[in-house]
C-alpha cells in the first residue's frame, strides 16, 4: 500500500469510530457527564466544602483535574474495548483482518477512536467544570502531554483487553476490577502525603497517580511526585502495551486461529 | 502457447495442525488458473474453509506456501491481499451500519478514497437489486439481501480473484439463480472465482474446474467434464402413465420399482437407452417422463467421498 492508501485506511478506521460513538450518544457521551456533574456536586460542593484545602488548594480545585482524568480514562478505555469486542462478536473485524491494512494502523485506528471520545469528554467535562470552580492552566505542554499520553494508554488497553476477551463478562472485569479501584486509589479524591510511609510507597505502583498528579500539576502547579518521573513512568507504561498489543494483533490465536 | 501470467492461486505443501492437534489440512497442492471458475467441493469439515482462512490470512497455515497471481501471502502480504475478494459462509458485518456505508468503509481499509469507493458502491448495490435498500440498517435486510451485500462488499476493491464459501445457502431458486447469471458474468469480465458449496448441480452449473478434498487431503482435481465422465452409472427415474401391476424385466438395464407409477433404471455409461424404451412399449409400459435420480456430479461426490472411486487420479 502506498503513503496515501495506507492513509485512508486509517482515517477510514477512526472516522467509523468517531461515528460510531457519536451515533450511539445517549450511552457513550451523557453518562459521564451526568456522573461529573454528580462527584462536582457532592464531593466538590456538599462535602468539599466542609473537608477544607487538601495540598495546599481548595477541596473541589482538588478534586476537579482528577475527575477530568478520570473520565478521559474511562472513556478512552470503554470506547475501544467494547469497540473491538463487538467487532470480535459480530465477526465484522474480518472486514479488516482480510484487508492489506497494516496491524499497526489497525492498531493506531482504534487508538486514536478511543483517545478521540476520551479527549472529546475531557473537554466537555472541564467545560463543566468551569461551572463550579475558576482555575487557569499552570502549564499547558504538561497538561497536554499528559492527558493525550493517558488517553492513548487507555486506549491500547481497552484494545488489549478486547483482544483476550471472550465474552462481554470479559470487557466489563477490567474497568470494575482494575480500573475503578485504581482510579480511585489513584489520587484523584485524596493526596498521597495523608497515607502512612507503606502505603504511600505502595501507592507509587498505580500508575494513575502519577497521571492524575501531573495533569493536577499542569492546572495547578501542585503534585505529589516527581513530574518527570512521571512522564517516564507513564511513556513506558504506554510503549509496553503498544508493542505487547501490536504482537498480539499480528499473532494471537484469538484473532487468527 | 500462450503465457498466461501467474496462476490466480498456487498452493504448495499446504498443511495446517490446530491447537488442539487436529490436522485440518494434510500437505495439499492446488493450482487455480488465472479467469478459471472453480469448484472447491467436501463433507463438512473435509478443509475447505480452512484452506480459505489461510488463502485469507484469517488461519495460520502450520506448512506450506499459498501465493495469489504471483504474490507470496507471507512475503507479498498486502499486494496478496489485494487481489483476494472473499464472501465468507456466515454473515460478518456489522448489522447496525447501513449497506453503503459498510462498502464505503471496507472500501477504505484497500485505501480506495470515498469518493471512488461511492462511485463503486452504487455500480455493485444496482447491480444486486440492493440499492433501494441502501440506507436501511442492514438487520433489516433478507438472508438473500445480507449475501449479496457480502458479495458486494468482495467486490468493491474489484479483486483479480473472488472466493466465495458457500454464497448461496437458504438462498431460495429464483434468487440463487440470479446470483449464478451475476457470477457469471463477472467471471466473463475477468475475475477468477473459487466457489465452495453444498448445491453440486450450482458446482455443475457454474464451474469450469475442481478439485474435492476429504479429511484435509485433495482426493480429485480435474475439470468438471473430466469428473462427470468418471461417472459409470447413472440412475434414471421414468413416470409411467399406468399402475405398475408387476416389474418389467430388460436385459442389461437393473431396473426397480420405486413406487406404483415410476421406476427407477440403472443406465451405464456410454450405454443407450433406446433399447430400454423399446423393451418398455413391448411389455406395454408406457414412460411419461424420464430424469436423473439426483445430479451426477453429487453421485460422483458421493461415491468420492465413500471412497468407493480410486482415491487420488492426480
Amino acid at each position: 500500500m502506498s503513503r496515501y492508501e495506507i492513509w485512508i485506511a486509517f482515517s477510514t478506521i477512526v472516522v467509523r469510530e468517531i461515528k460510531r460513538f457519536l451515533r450511539i450518544w445517549p450511552q457513550t457521551l451523557i453518562p459521564p457527564v451526568i456522573t461529573i456533574v454528580l462527584y462536582f456536586l457532592i464531593f466538590g460542593n456538599l462535602i468539599g466544602s466542609r473537608i477544607g484545602n487538601m495540598a495546599g488548594l481548595p477541596y473541589i480545585q482538588f478534586v476537579a483535574p482528577g475527575l477530568i482524568m478520570m473520565s478521559v480514562i474511562t472513556n478512552s478505555y470503554s470506547n475501544v474495548v467494547s469497540s473491538f469486542y463487538g467487532s470480535k462478536f459480530q465477526r465484522n473485524i474480518e472486514e479488516l483482518l482480510v484487508s492489506p491494512t497494516p496491524n499497526i494502523i489497525i492498531l493506531l485506528g482504534y487508538v486514536v477512536g478511543g483517545m478521540s471520545r476520551g479527549l472529546g469528554i475531557g473537554a466537555i467535562v472541564t467545560v463543566i467544570s468551569l461551572y463550579f470552580i475558576d482555575f487557569s492552566v499552570h502549564s499547558v505542554p504538561v497538561t497536554l502531554a499528559i492527558i493525550l499520553m493517558t488517553s492513548m494508554m487507555f486506549s491500547i488497553a481497552g484494545l488489549l483487553n478486547a483482544i483476550f476477551a471472550d465474552s462481554f463478562d470479559d470487557i466489563s472485569i477490567v474497568p470494575t476490577f482494575v480500573l475503578t479501584p485504581l482510579t480511585y486509589l489513584g489520587g484523584v479524591f485524596y493526596s498521597t502525603q495523608l497515607l502512612s510511609e507503606f502505603w504511600g510507597d505502595v501507592a507509587l505502583l498505580n500508575p494513575i497517580l502519577y497521571m492524575v498528579n501531573t495533569f493536577r500539576y499542569g492546572f495547578f502547579g501542585v503534585t505529589d511526585i516527581d513530574i518527570a518521573w512521571a512522564f517516564f513512568m507513564v511513556g513506558l507504561f504506554t510503549l509496553f502495551l503498544f508493542v505487547t498489543t501490536l504482537r498480539l494483533l499480528q499473532d494471537s490465536s484469538r484473532l487468527r486461529s | 502457447m500462450t503465457d498466461r501470467g501467474p496462476p490466480a492461486l498456487l498452493i504448495s505443501q499446504l498443511s495446517k495442525v490446530y491447537a488442539d492437534g487436529y490436522e485440518a489440512l494434510k500437505n495439499i497442492d492446488l493450482t487455480v488458473q488465472a479467469g478459471d471458475f472453480f469448484a472447491l467441493l467436501g463433507p463438512n469439515g473435509a478443509g475447505k474453509s480452512t484452506t480459505i482462512g489461510i488463502i485469507c490470512s484469517l488461519v495460520r497455515k502450520s506448512g506450506g506456501s499459498v501465493s495469489v497471481f504471483g504474490y507470496d501471502i507471507d512475503k507479498d502480504f498486502a499486494e496478496a491481499k489485494m487481489q483476494i475478494g472473499v464472501v465468507p459462509q456466515e454473515f460478518n458485518f456489522n448489522q447496525f451500519e447501513r449497506p453503503i456505508d459498510i462498502l464505503v468503509t471496507q472500501a477504505g481499509y484497500y485505501g480506495i478514497s470515498r469518493s471512488v469507493a461511492l462511485k463503486r458502491a452504487e455500480v455493485y448495490l444496482r447491480q444486486l437489486g440492493l440499492w433501494e435498500r441502501r440506507s436501511d440498517a442492514s438487520r433489516t435486510l433478507s438472508g438473500g439481501m445480507k449475501r449479496r451485500l457480502m458479495i458486494a462488499r468482495a467486490l468493491i476493491h474489484q479483486p483479480k480473484l473472488l472466493i466465495l464459501d458457500e454464497p448461496t445457502a437458504g438462498v431460495d431458486i429464483e434468487l440463487r439463480r440470479s446470483m449464478w447469471d451475476f457470477l457469471r458474468e463477472i467471471n466473463r469480465a475477468g475475475t477468477s472465482i473459487i466457489l465452495t458449496t453444498h448445491y453440486l448441480e450450482e458446482a455443475e452449473s457454474l464451474c469450469r474446474n475442481v478439485a474435492i478434498i476429504d479429511h484435509g487431503a485433495i482426493i480429485q482435481n480435474t475439470s468438471v467434464k473430466a469428473l462427470i465422465k468418471q461417472l459409470n452409472v447413472e440412475t434414471f427415474v421414468l413416470d409411467v402413465r399406468d399402475v405398475l401391476t408387476s416389474l418389467p424385466e430388460v436385459t442389461g438395464y437393473p431396473i426397480v420399482q420405486a413406487d406404483s407409477h415410476s421406476l427407477e433404471v440403472d443406465v451405464a455409461s456410454g450405454q443407450s437407452v433406446n433399447p430400454l424404451f423399446a423393451a418398455l412399449d413391448q411389455q406395454g409400459v408406457e414412460v411419461l417422463s424420464m430424469r436423473n435420480k439426483s445430479n451426477r456430479l453429487e453421485e460422483l461426490f458421493v461415491s468420492l467421498v465413500e471412497k468407493k472411486l480410486p482415491e487420488k487420479t492426480q
